[in-house]
Parts: C-alpha cells; structure tokens; sequence
C-alpha cells in the first residue's frame, strides 16, 4: 500500500511576536492576535530560503529511516519562494541528499497547496511502480508586504516526506481533490508581495475549498469526523481551521495537535505538510489521520491516512528534531531585524 | 567565482565529499587527488565526511565583506571535523554562545549570492550540535 515511509521537518530559529509587528504599524496588537489566532512566525535566517529549509527536512527524513537515495527516482518541491524564478530548487534538494543524477525533479506552485499536489504525484508515480521512492516537500519563505494584513502570519518553515510502498509509516488510504479558478490571491511575476482579495478569501475561497474535499473524502470513504483520531486543515491563521473543522463536524481535541500556526505562522506550501508532521510525531500505529490542505487559486487535497506499526519499528522518530521542539527553541527578533532578515530593507 | 568552478565543488559544498587515502587512512577535506604522507604508494578514494566535528578556534568578525555584511557579527571558526580534516567555517550562534572544544554539526544553508540577478551559491555551514 502506498504510504509515507519517512518525514523530517524544518522550522528556522527565529520569531518575530505579533504584537511587534502590530506596534510598528499602529495597529490594535490584541484585536489582530485575537483575530487571528496567532501569537507569533517563524522567521528566516539571513543565509536561508526554501531550498535550505527543503534539504534539511528531506535530509531529517532520511536520517530517522535508512532510505538508499539513489532508489529516489523523484522530487518535487512546492512553493511560491522558489529562490529563482527558473532554475528549479528540486535539483538543489536532488544534489544535496544524493538522489541525482537517476532521477525526474520539478517544481510546483499551487499557492498554499503545492507541497500536498506533490505528495500526490509521487502517490501515483509510487503506486504505478515508475519507482520505488518518491520525495514530496512543501516549503515557503512567505512574503507579506510591510505593513499588509499577510505581514502578521506570513512565516517559514517546511516538511518533507518520502513515499513508497515499502512499509509505510502510514498509509494513505485515499485522496482526492476539489479545484476551481477563484482569484482570492495571487502574485504578478516580478512582484515582490502578493495581493489578496481581502474577506473574498474567506467563503468562496478557503470554505467552500476545504469543505468541498472534505466531503468528498468522507464520502468516497464512507466515513464521518469521529472515525478519525486526528485532523489538519490548512491554516493561514488559527480561526479559519478551528471554524472550518467545526463546520465539517470536527472537535477542537481532533485538530488540536496539527494545528502549530499560533506559535508558528502561515508556512504557505509548509502549513499542512508541517502540521501532518507534528501529528506524526505524536502518532501511535492504528491512528488514523485526516487532512486537508488549501491553496488559493484555489484548490483543496484531502488525504485518509492510517498509521502502522513501522511507526514504532522501522523509524526513529528521535533522529529528526521534532516540530515541537524546534518550536520551543525560539529566539525573539524586533521588527528592524526582522526586516533586514526578509530583505525589506533596500540599500 | 565562476558558475564553472562553483558547479564542480557542488559535491564537496552541498555534501561535504573529500578523499580518503586506503593506504594510510587519513581523511582529507577539501578533497586531495594525491595523498601527501603515502605519495605514489598512496591509494585515494571518495570519501563523505559525516559532518561532525568541534570548534578548534574561532573569531568574531564585526567588519565583512560586502557579500557577508548582513550576517554581522558572526562567527567564523576553525572546526575540526571527526575524521581529523580542518575546515575554516561559519558557525551560526550568537557570538556568546561559541567556545572552543564546542559541538558542531554541518547544515544546508545560502553562502552568498551574486547580486539580485546572478547565481546563490548553496554550502556546508555548522551549527552548535546541541541534544
């Protein structure tokens, strides 16, 4: 059965706490945390971007399993910092773990979603028997122009997953997608922030998305929210996937282990990837997992996934940093630094 | 530095690649095409570092070069790696936190960019290696 064979997570040192932000722009620091559910982001160091932050995950995966790299016959990376605008940042992560040069690489840029549009991929590359491993990583140093409503959430961080038939971890007993053109967001090229479509963003966009796969899911399944023992919505802030769960019929103990965006920010194509990764460190064999990821755009991937005994007997889940604690390791910037660390500041 | 020479160090800079000499053992890093003790009786092959070492000196620069003057201060550092290889490195900590005889392990990071237009050269860099 097609499943998840390893995963590793990356969350850089830094924070910057919401309130700071709130103070340099004269905005209500309480009315904005509490809106959004957020308390402070991850911020990345001078020397990283996405492809620092992929190979580190992906090399945290191969550290906790014994994976031969070379039976890496694919990786794909999503998201929406790509350092270069052409030159595909999968080949860097390729080099960098020893999977090159037998292999096919791209890049993917679905909003908040393209890290679980490439879990997809390698599913069906795996389950076709193109290869015996593919790699998955959804990664973003996210931008947020000064002083914008994105700048409070707008964080960095990824996870990575490598996926295969051989004794999975979890099994990923389904997928399927719901996708629509719906301009919620977006980004012209050569432009260094992208622009949103303010509360639009809301119900047509991330609701209707989310739920739409949701309910396909449990449909295709037969299943209903209690069946599972764990949930993760995407999460560009803490009200959308508490509302959106709880519209589907979800408890807030089912999505309260997956949901990091208070202490951690919107990761974009890293939210959900790193939420799955801090349920998997919590996971037990027989628990079942579901998820649903949201990129505007818009689309919705939703998974069923069941966790094994090789949780227990075939990884050690201690050879990787967990998500909590790079969590709990924080160092707190104010915003002049912060903005020199996102390159705001131009000389 | 050209994107030639950068291309053909991308083994030693992303996956700290050097030699070993089968004859007499020693590691070395960067890599060398001929062993310096074993001569024409020495025997080198590939070798992958394993990225573990210690600080055996460091100092802290306040003053960089244009490419390195948003990381100021740092800390630049002489790390001895397990295998007996020295390599001059940054370590990223805080200039406080690093002492000599200190932990390191390697990591992926961004060692400079040409500018807004040309290639981002990606290397080994070491971080306090802390449980």
């Amino acid at each position: 059965m097609v499943g998840i064979i390893t995963y590793g997570a990356y969350i850089p040192r830094y924070r910057i706490k919401i309130e700071e932000i709130a103070r340099v722009w004269g905005a209500n620091a309480a009315e904005i945390t509490g809106g959004l559910g957020v308390i402070e982001k991850a911020v990345p160091d001078y020397d990283e971007n996405t492809a620092t932050f992929a190979v580190e995950a992906t090399r945290s995966a191969l550290a906790r399993r014994s994976v031969d790299p070379t039976e890496i016959k694919a990786v794909y990376v999503g998201s929406e910092s790509h350092p270069y605008a052409v030159k595909p940042t999968a080949v860097t992560v390729g080099e960098a773990i020893g999977a090159t040069p037998v292999m096919t690489a791209a890049d993917y840029e679905f909003a908040c979603k393209a890290g679980t549009a490439g879990i997809q991929t390698a599913m069906g590359l795996v389950s076709s028997g193109m290869m015996k491993y593919a790699v998955a990583i959804g990664a973003d140093t996210a931008q947020g122009a000064p002083g914008d409503a994105l700048e409070y959430t707008a964080a960095a961080g990824g996870a990575a997953y490598v996926i295969g038939n051989d004794d999975p971890i979890a099994v990923i007993n389904h997928t399927c997608s719901f996708t629509s053109d719906t301009p919620d967001f977006w980004r012209r090229e050569g432009e260094d922030y992208p622009r949103h479509g303010g509360r639009f963003s809301g119900d047509p966009g991330y609701f209707k998305h989310v739920t739409g796969a949701a309910k396909m899911m449990l449909a295709d399944m037969g299943t209903k929210p209690s069946d599972y023992d764990y949930a993760v919505f995407h999460q560009p802030n803490a009200t959308f996937p508490q509302k959106g769960a709880a519209m589907l019929g979800f408890t807030p103990e089912q999505i309260k282990t997956g949901l990091i965006v208070p202490r951690l920010g919107n990761t974009y194509s890293g939210a959900v990837p790193l939420g799955l990764a801090a349920i998997l460190d919590a996971a037990k064999p027989g628990d079942r997992i579901f998820v649903t990821s949201y990129g505007s755009g818009a689309g919705s991937d939703a998974f069923d996934i069941t966790v094994t005994d090789a949780i227990l007997n075939k990884i050690d889940r201690s050879k990787g940093p967990s998500v909590e604690s790079t969590l709990a390791k924080a160092k707190y910037l104010d915003y002049a630094v912060y903005a020199r660390h996102k390159g705001k500041i131009k000389v | 530095m050209t994107v030639a020479r950068f291309w053909r160090e991308i083994p030693q800079r992303y996956n700290m690649v050097g030699t070993k000499c089968e004859t007499c053992g020693r590691v070395f890093f960067p890599p060398r095409s001929v062993c310096p003790h074993c001569r024409r009786n020495g025997k080198i092959v590939e070798y992958k570092c394993s990225g573990k070492g210690k600080v055996l000196t460091f100092s802290i620069l306040n003053s960089a070069s244009e490419q390195y003057a948003e990381m100021k201060p740092y800390v630049l550092a002489i790390v001895e790696l397990e295998e007996g290889s020295r390599v001059t490195t940054q370590v990223i900590c805080e200039p406080d936190e690093v002492f000599i005889g200190m932990p390191v392990k390697s990591v992926f990071r961004v060692l400079d960019r040409e500018g807004s237009d040309g290639i981002i050269h990606y290397g080994t860099k070491f971080v306090p290696d802390v449980v």
